[in-house]
């Protein structure tokens, strides 16, 4: 029988890829993609929690519906600053955005 | 649902994970876009048939056209090396190892407050009475949220010139 471990477990594991690609990678959009990924696995997280202990009450899923509109915006204006950023240094290497080091 | 639960699960972990490791950024895009509807397959078995088609939508229809669009705008010429692993690659495998296992580890050793409750047949007409009731001032906050972001992403991108 699957149960809300099974669920916990699952978004958990999603969350640590996303996490995974957020840090381990080069290029900054595929690092936006792993931001994407760690939301959505919180999400699970609301909408599991939502199904199995506070049956019945629907505030997790409102809230995962504000986590989605929060991620919408916030890869709108993450690729705004990325083209942005492009423009100027001609690069999507993160290991090249070094401006506020020395 | 046992056997649509491994399904979905391993299809979705999987894809997450060549998403991860593919060298071809487009590639990376796509396997992204398999995630989302994964992610959606799973809200279906956890009977929120509103947040599913929300997940199709916003992430397999806005947000995978948004970062396809992304990469198209910055990427030139072959695509075959563009996504590569940065020098701190083995030690953010290593930290996300740690968190898995720490994870399934206190998730498994918990005592969950279960209630065996049978699901509400439909959520969405619950969701609208909590969205313009309970939660009206967070609805109305994200709708600004989103507003200032349009805003803030068109002036951006476009670099706004100095004016004399």
């Amino acid at each position: 029988m699957i149960g809300l471990e099974h669920f916990l477990i699952f978004s958990g594991t999603l969350f640590c890829i996303g996490l995974f690609g957020a840090l381990a990678k080069r290029n900054v959009i595929a690092i936006l993609m792993g931001l994407e990924i760690m939301l959505n696995s919180v999400n699970i997280n609301l909408v599991a929690f939502s199904r199995y202990v506070t049956t019945g009450d629907l505030t997790g899923h409102v809230f995962a519906i504000f986590v989605v509109a929060v991620a919408a915006a916030e890869v709108a204006v993450g690729l705004a600053l990325i083209v942005s950023i492009y423009r100027s240094r001609m690069s999507v290497n993160a290991e090249d955005f070094d401006w506020l080091k020395w | 649902m046992n056997f649509m639960f491994w399904v979905i699960a391993v299809i979705t972990l999987g894809s997450a994970l060549m998403m991860v490791l593919d060298k071809n950024i487009f590639h990376s895009a796509l396997y992204m876009i398999v995630t989302f509807l994964g992610v959606a397959g799973i809200y279906v078995l956890l009977q929120a048939d509103f947040l599913a088609a929300v997940q199709v939508l916003v992430y397999g229809g806005a947000i995978a056209v948004f970062i396809v669009f992304g990469i198209m705008l910055i990427q030139r010429g072959n695509m075959k090396q563009t996504n590569l692993f940065s020098k701190s690659a083995a030690l953010a495998g290593l930290v996300s190892l740690g968190l898995i296992v720490i994870n399934v580890v206190m998730v498994l050793k918990t005592e969950w407050p279960i209630s065996g409750a049978a699901p509400p047949e439909d959520t969405v007409n619950q969701i609208a009475e909590l969205m313009f009731t309970k939660m009206v001032i967070p609805f109305e906050v994200a709708a600004i949220l989103l507003l200032v972001a349009l805003l803030g992403a068109v002036i951006i991108a476009k670099e706004v010139k100095k004016t004399s």
